[in-house]
């Protein structure tokens, strides 16, 4: 069961850097985890844990708060198909029929080779293109009952892999923040004064 | 199926635009085409002007929040209490209000409006450190968003001693990791400091006074920021030109549903009516396959509906909130009269219900029984009872009349948003809103699906109470 490997706890230690106490990089560490494994592992848990300075039950705590993170090895593409109100009124419930039929499972479910898990999903801010869906959170909008086939057919022969990451990949630019730029994390133990360029208004005005 | 070169939904017109003016370029992401238009020089300006004067300049502008409450953003940042530091910026870009879509086209397509924006309210409400949380399901938008911030750092426009002055900021980039109830500002604080996103009870938890790390924050909305380029630019007054005196400059709507061209408008704020986005020409073009338009949702999945007659409405947030519902994140759902009305409404409480983050006992519990009993009358199988069950469980949530379109008709009188509620949040009422606005203005539609009362043993509804 991994913990982090090496190049991600060298990345886990320039993000815990950034802010003022270091469990506010939990989520983003958890994001790690699972890019790394595909899912969050209870190695990497602990191993995220000791790099905070929390116990492993409050990282559980927190990760499980938030649909992303799955505690579980999943299919290789996360399928969520939205079915909040602009996208139902617009069909997709016969998009969801579809994708159920075309893969085999239910919403819910992930295919016995691992490829495919589908989730009912809520709104993607994408609601004047419904309906739409995300696969591993990359968006296809307007998508028709046959298309949704068509395109579930193209993955599992691999056309999209340069365009779609497998699970866990979110963003694949990171933000770093050059050293000689960088003004660190304003901890409130250190500092309590104003920044040095404020002014205020020489009677009365603004503060 | 649309697979996009780049992202999609906004529709241009002659329109004045202030946050959307760089979307016809293909390129409007990168920051050669942001330095090629403009880009920084609202930075510029403000540096040159001592921090007090920009701030001023901001309030003048009364450029109001976009995030949903619409409150004076300049009036928000001289909240803090005096000589309390450090303060921090957190930037909320959590977009998921259903319908709402706007900040994602924002953040993916003119990411270094946003950066800037930030560095000015940084600069001008004497901010410490700013943390850009974008929602997590967003990957294209993050992607963009680190780019910029990348770029803005090595070309000195972020960092230590911008542009040569004295302003030294850092930008931090945060990625949410999917849960609704963290747009919520005070949930968005808990969940950066890397807890489960609950809201927090206010007061004593105002950002402004208690936020982030138990400091003043301010916490603004992606599109609110992005309007700071132009106002430290052209000033307040060119902002104030446009839209009227209580709803100045532009705003993007989303209008999506059942009309001819759904898509994100950036409109003049304030004149602009519900029925020119609706039926214009440069907008919406009308009501798909010559339809007739039954029902809108005028602010985002929250806000209480809107009928035909309310149609001549503009979009200003203090008429709307008089006329019983809000303008919210500028959200528009349209409904024709194909639209199954309690089903629409279903999909709104299952949202609401399964976004509850179970700290209020009657949006947990009563989010929970709204849609369970919603679900056995689109079933079928409903007695006449539930539909007076719905309307008792959501007396629990928001006690009291509920503001909605019908209020007048039904010799009610129009409750003002907000409305009362029973929770921490506004996530327990919103459960309810979809409710009370299908059953109260389709009565008819439900009666059609529920079955005559039957004998049936009721469960005591007894959820009143919880946090307030
Ligand atoms: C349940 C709930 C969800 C919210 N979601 C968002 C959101 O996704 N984005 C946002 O900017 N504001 C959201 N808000 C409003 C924020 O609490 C806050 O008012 C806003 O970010 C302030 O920014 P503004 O003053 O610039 O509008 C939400 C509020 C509630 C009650
Ligand atoms: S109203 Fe609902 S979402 Fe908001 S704090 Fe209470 S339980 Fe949580
Ligand atoms: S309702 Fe589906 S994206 Fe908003």
């Amino acid at each position: 069961m991994p913990r982090l490997n090496e190049q991600n706890t060298a990345l886990a230690a320039e993000i815990i850097a950034r802010y003022p106490r270091p469990k506010s990089a939990l989520i983003p560490l958890l994001h790690l985890a699972q890019e790394q494994d595909g899912w969050v592992t209870d190695e990497a848990m602990r191993h995220i844990a000791d790099l905070v300075g929390v116990t492993p039950a409050e990282v559980r705590g927190t990760g499980t708060f938030y649909e992303m993170f799955q505690f579980e090895p999943i299919g290789r593409y996360l399928i969520n198909i939205c079915g909040t109100m602009s996208c139902a009124l617009l069909g997709a419930d016969e998009l969801m029929r579809a994708a159920e039929e075309e893969l085999g499972i239910h919403a819910g479910g992930t295919t016995d080779d691992g490829m495919f898990t589908l989730h009912r999903a809520e709104c993607q801010a994408a609601c004047t293109e419904a309906p739409c869906l995300q696969v591993n959170y990359r968006y296809r909008f307007r998508v028709t009952p046959v298309e949704i086939r068509q395109f579930i057919r193209e993955i599992r022969a691999g056309q999209h892999e340069a365009e779609i990451p497998s699970h866990g990949t979110l963003a694949r630019i990171r933000q770093h923040i050059p050293v000689d730029r960088g003004v660190g994390a304003v901890d409130p133990a250190a500092v309590n004064e104003a920044p040095v360029w404020v002014t205020t208004a020489p009677e009365g005005g603004a503060s | 199926m649309t697979t996009y070169a780049w992202a999609p939904g906004f529709i241009a017109g002659d329109r004045p635009k202030i946050v959307t003016s760089r979307f016809e370029y293909e390129d409007s992401y990168t920051i050669e085409r942001y330095l090629a238009t403009g880009g920084y020089e609202g930075l510029r300006a403000a540096l040159a002007r001592p921090s007090y004067v920009v701030h001023d300049e901001v309030r003048a502008s009364t450029l109001l929040g976009r995030g949903g409450a619409g409150f004076p953003a300049g009036v928000k940042w001289g909240l803090t209490p005096g000589g309390v530091y450090p303060r921090y910026l957190v930037v909320n870009g959590d977009e998921s209000e259903p319908g709402t879509y706007k900040d994602r086209l924002l953040m993916e397509r003119d990411p270094h409006q946003l950066i800037e924006g930030c560095l000015i309210a940084c600069y001008a409400a004497g901010l410490s450190q700013c943390f850009l949380y974008i929602r997590g399901e967003m990957a294209l938008a993050q992607e963009r968003v680190a780019q910029a911030l990348n770029d803005a750092y090595a070309a000195g426009y972020i960092g230590k001693n911008i542009l040569g002055t004295n302003f030294s900021i850092d930008i931090v980039l945060h990625w949410g990791a999917g849960a609704y109830v963290v747009g919520e500002e005070t949930a968005l604080i808990e969940s950066l400091e890397g807890n489960r996103g609950m809201p927090r009870l206010k007061p004593p938890f105002f950002p402004a006074a208690i936020g982030l790390y138990g400091q003043p924050t301010i916490v603004n909305n992606v599109e609110t920021l992005a309007n700071l380029p132009f106002i430290a630019r052209h000033g307040a007054s060119d902002y104030t030109a446009i839209g009227t005196e209580t709803s100045p400059g532009t705003r993007m709507v989303a209008v999506s549903g059942h009309v001819k061209r759904p898509g994100v408008y950036e409109i003049v704020n304030g004149t602009t009516t519900f029925r020119d986005l609706l039926y214009g020409e440069e907008f919406c073009q009308g009501i798909r396959d010559g339809n007739t338009l039954k029902a809108f949702v005028p602010g985002g999945g929250s806000a209480p509906w809107f009928l035909p007659d309310q149609l001549d409405l503009p979009f200003e947030g203090r008429l709307v909130g008089a006329a019983g519902s809000m303008l919210g994140s500028g959200a528009i759902m349209v409904m024709d009269h194909t639209t199954d009305i309690p089903a629409a409404a279903l999909t709104l409480t299952n949202f609401y219900a399964h976004e509850s983050c179970g700290k209020c006992v009657p949006c947990r519990e009563g989010g929970t029984w709204l849609m369970r009993i919603l679900q056995r009358v689109v079933d079928g199988h409903g007695t006449t009872d539930d539909l007076e069950l719905l309307l008792e469980v959501g007396e629990s949530i928001c006690p009291g009349d509920m503001p909605h379109a019908a209020s007048a008709e039904l010799g009610l009188d129009a409750t003002p948003f907000p409305y009362k509620m029973t929770t921490i949040c506004f996530v327990g009422p919103s459960a309810y809103v979809p409710v009370h606005s299908a059953l109260t203005l389709f009565r008819s539609e439900f009666e059609a699906l529920v079955a005559p009362s039957r004998q049936r043993t009721r469960i005591p509804v007894t959820a009143v109470g919880g946090a307030s």
